[in-house]
């Protein structure tokens, strides 16, 4: 089992729109260790996952901060902010 | 479609969740109002709000067939709405409500988004329908990509939606000291 982190809009337009990564890899398992330990995967990761412009996380499918836990098999996704309506 | 029952009572998250939809489909005002005024004879009272794509100053410029996509995050995007709508049941004294969202390619002057409530009077038609508009436009994962000729661009998030979704708590907040 692993977390799944989803990308979307100008994210997913960089990053793609998925990726797999395993819980045992984090410094701890929440959402902020994921965003982390994404943002030092490649040096695009780190210009994108970028919390100052307004980075937004959800997880299982409610927003979220980056103190919230993660457990196996979770689904994380990391967009912009949101601009329905 | 949410219909409350003759006293106030706040919808669940299926019964809120049966009032979103969130599709590529158009929709047809009157008719969704007559939906969710069917059988209601305790309605006084239907406030209806539809966004619609506006022109963008490119698209004027550049290219008459521009169109608005929209991207969404699915089942988090119906969720959130859901979530939304069972809040202010619990807020506003209302009968019914439905919220329906577009998404995919949308031209100028198209439809976007529709809320209709119902309730026995009108205040609580207009707060609720404009508290979840406001909230709508800061919590559901919806993104608009502007596309006009060769040239594409996010639209960016305006802090006078958060300045306006935030009123609501400062709202909630005076009510709680009154």
């Amino acid at each position: 089992m692993s977390i799944t982190v989803r990308y979307f809009a100008s994210v997913r337009e960089r990053l793609g729109a998925q990726e797999s990564v395993e819980l045992a890899e984090l410094a701890s398992p929440t959402v902020g260790a994921l965003l982390t330990w994404l943002q030092a995967r490649s040096a695009e990761h780190a210009r994108v996952l970028d919390v100052d412009r307004g980075l937004r996380m959800a997880c299982n499918q409610a927003l979220c901060e980056a103190d919230e836990p993660l457990s196996d098999g979770d689904e994380v996704a990391f967009f912009p902010p949101v601009t329905g309506g | 479609m949410g219909k409350a029952s003759l006293t106030r009572s706040a919808f669940t998250h299926e019964q809120a969740l049966a009032c979103v939809r969130v599709s590529p489909e158009d929709f047809d005002l009157g008719a969704e109002v007559a939906a969710l005024r069917a059988g209601d004879l305790g309605v006084g009272a239907v406030v209806s709000f539809v966004g619609t794509v506006r022109e963008w100053q490119e698209a004027a410029v550049a290219d008459p067939a521009a169109v608005m996509e929209l991207e969404h995050y699915p089942g988090m995007t119906e969720r959130s709405i859901a979530e939304l709508i069972a809040q202010a049941s619990q807020r506003f004294d209302v009968r019914g409500v439905r919220v329906i969202h577009r998404v995919g390619p949308l031209s100028i002057g198209e439809q976007i988004v529709l809320v209709v409530v119902t309730s026995a009077h009108r205040q609580q038609a207009f707060d609720c329908a404009a508290f979840l508009m406001d909230w709508l436009k800061t919590r559901a994962p919806f993104w608009k990509k502007e596309i006009a000729g060769l040239e594409a661009r996010w639209v960016d998030a305006r802090e006078s939606d958060e300045a306006a979704a935030r009123r609501w708590h400062q709202a909630r907040d005076e009510e709680g000291a009154a």
